[in-house]
């Protein structure tokens, strides 16, 4: 799998997809998961990171999301903002296709 | 075209039935995710950037209006009412749900359809050239061998589990349009001994991280030999190939590590195995009754002059515009074959929205014998179209959005999906092509340009086969930022060659202007009715480099 993390960024955000649908979502601070990006919880350093990763794996195990994986996120106040491009697309759309994805609803 | 037997259909359905079973295991949470990848990854399914992907077989390119209309149905009922056509001549679905899978493939299933090998280390869809069958100076018409191909490699069990995906393709033509050079195998029908057909046979060609042409491993193989000499390349791939490292494990990787020679020798080797190879020659009665199938469609005899058509040429500009690169000779007089372009001005390349799907099944149903094509330059064909027809063909076409007249022009780009939908790319390559064919808009100007290909590919695994563009752009990803390196004289027809990288890579805000820079170099380089590519054979790179990089 591609890697979605730089050794020295701080924070972190875990997202999966939605194994119904492949939707994109993001595991939040109550272990739940939010088709929306910006509801993620923030991991600061590597251990709070693994944590989260944990948490996915076991809902990998009861069939709720499949290929979880951290990304980089800057933080905007208290709300988490993916750095490269690539999650930027995942958490709205295709930027060719405005009318289609998260950014439709 | 091609019907189904009752095998072909047994098997389809079967397959229905047993994924179905293994997406409700999934769903109950009987499979996990790891043991449910490989299943559905052999059905065609795929997991992307914002949801499931699935890609639907489109054998040979080739299928009727019904089917067309199947994949509109598709597209409405499951999906967000689009498809998007690619290089391998398939179609892919972005936005499915996994428990409709089933359900899709069950639709499918009614009209001879499936996605099957669509994915998965096996021999792969068979592509061939659109013009099969039509084009003036075919020796042989390539759907016949792609489908006895199909049916060799449909579920063989031999070959289900090849180190590497496997991609064959056939051209019955010299012209060639099916990009036989840079397939694993491929084929080109010649004339053998007593006029029958035979197969000059081409191995280890291929784009990805190691771009490579192909190399002449079988020259004039007879007709009945072809399932027995393919069976001897792909136990020597099977063999030897590389299951170590990923990405050395395609069959160009072998070809090249022992040398074509040896390859083919070894080759030989193995067909030799086979004995006089009696049980593996296809017999006779086979060839014919396959060959039946695509038997020419019940052609008028007409002139090959058509009155209203010439009329309708001096006296609608728009329509002689597109007369002028949409269409091709078709080999009976009075008929012509039709291209319909997927790449509007700044629209993306490809996609077909189900009502454009549905149009194009009606004027196919009603102008073409009930048959369509798909390209792997990611357009349409409607084979066989009176010239009668074919102002009403175009008003039709038009009415629906797909009368861009640009086949062969600068904005008929390959694109792949890249990174606004793959979960493999680095970088985006819908909206580079977008912006490249807004700057060239003027059709004036793209016409002066002449024929260039430009192709796209938003990761090194070279989707969008920059590597053969006559300008190939690939998107690369340096700290999470999107760059694009630009490669010049790539060429995927019976000249094929790999573009050279012509320097360092340009940011996205940079390189539409790097295109144009290399599109007025090449103008003003260019002697007399020299296309891009015989220019940059010509002069080499060194002027591309100066004008791109002097200001540097």
């Amino acid at each position: 799998m591609a890697q979605h993390i730089n050794k020295k960024a701080r924070f972190h955000s875990l997202t999966a997809n939605r194994l119904l649908d492949g939707e994109p979502v993001y595991l939040t601070g109550d272990n739940g998961w939010s088709e929306v990006l910006t509801d993620a919880v923030i991991a600061d350093g590597k251990d709070e990171g693994a944590k989260l990763m944990d948490i996915a794996t076991q809902a990998v195990k009861d069939q709720h999301v499949v290929n979880p994986y951290l990304f980089d996120v800057d933080v905007d106040g208290d709300k988490p903002k993916p750095i490269s491009v690539r999650e930027q697309i995942r958490a709205t759309g295709p930027t060719v296709r405005l009318d289609l994805g998260k950014q439709a609803s | 075209m091609y019907r189904y037997d009752e095998f072909d259909h047994t098997i389809v359905k079967e397959r229905v039935t047993e994924f179905t079973g293994q997406v409700k295991r999934r769903l109950a949470g009987e499979l996990t995710e790891d043991e449910f990848k490989p299943l559905r990854l052999m059905n065609g399914l795929y997991l992307q950037l914002h949801a499931y992907m699935l890609r639907v077989a489109i054998p040979y390119g080739t299928l009727s209006g019904t089917q067309m209309r199947m994949l509109a149905h598709v597209a409405r009922k499951y999906d967000k009412g689009y498809g998007h056509f690619t290089t391998r001549q398939n179609i892919q679905y972005n936005w499915p749900k996994l428990k409709d899978v089933p359900d899709i493939l069950a639709d499918l299933a009614t009209v001879e359809m499936h996605a099957i090998q669509t994915s998965g280390n096996c021999i792969r869809n068979v592509t061939s050239d659109q013009y099969a069958g039509v084009a003036a100076g075919e020796i042989d018409d390539p759907r016949i061998w792609a489908e006895i191909l199909r049916q060799w490699s449909t579920f063989h069990p031999e070959y289900t589990f090849l180190p590497r995906k496997f991609k064959i393709a056939v051209t019955g033509h010299s012209n060639d349009r099916a990009a036989i050079k840079m397939h694993d195998v491929g084929i080109i029908i010649v004339e053998g001994e007593n006029g029958e057909p035979a197969f000059d046979i081409y191995a280890g060609g291929g784009q990805g991280r190691t771009p490579m042409v192909a190399h002449l491993v079988g020259e004039k193989i007879p007709a009945r030999d072809l399932l027995h000499f393919m069976d001897a390349i792909m136990r020597v791939y099977n063999m030897h190939g590389r299951r170590d490292n990923l990405y050395k494990a395609r069959i160009k990787i072998l070809v090249h590590a022992l040398g074509a020679e040896e390859f083919a020798r070894q080759v030989k080797e193995e067909f030799a195995k086979g004995g006089a190879g009696e049980d593996l020659k296809l017999p006779d009665g086979e060839i014919e009754r396959i060959r039946a199938y695509f038997a020419p469609p019940a052609y008028e005899t007409l002139p090959d002059t058509d009155a209203a058509y010439e009329k309708a040429l001096a006296e609608d500009k728009a329509f002689a515009q597109w007369a002028r690169t949409n269409l091709a000779d078709h080999k009976v007089p009075g008929y012509a074959i039709v291209n319909i372009s997927l790449k509007p001005i700044g629209g993306i390349a490809g996609d077909a929205s189900d009502a454009q799907m549905d149009a194009v099944a009606d004027i196919a149903e009603a102008f073409s014998f009930d048959e369509v094509r798909v390209t792997h330059e990611q357009n349409l064909t409607l084979p066989d179209v009176k010239k009668s027809d074919l102002y009403e063909v175009w008003k039709r076409l038009d009415a629906a959005l797909l009368a861009t007249p640009n086949i062969g022009l600068i904005s008929d780009m390959i694109v792949c999906p890249g990174l606004d939908y793959c979960d493999l790319a680095n970088a985006r390559s819908i909206s580079i092509g977008q912006m490249i064919s807004e700057r060239f808009a003027d059709l004036d100007k793209e016409h002066d340009i002449g024929e260039l290909k430009v192709k796209i590919s938003g990761c090194i695994n070279a989707c969008g086969h920059h590597h053969v563009g006559h300008i190939g752009i690939l998107g690369v990803d340096k700290k999470g930022v999107e760059f694009y390196q630009v490669t010049l004289g790539g060429s995927a027809d019976e000249n094929a060659a790999v573009g050279d990288i012509v320097g360092p890579a340009f940011t996205e805000e940079q390189i539409v202007g790097a295109i144009e820079t290399i599109v007025e170099t090449y103008v003003a380089n260019r002697q007399d009715g020299e296309i891009f590519l015989e220019t940059y054979r010509r002069i080499g790179i060194d002027p591309f480099k100066e004008t791109l990089y002097a200001a540097a």
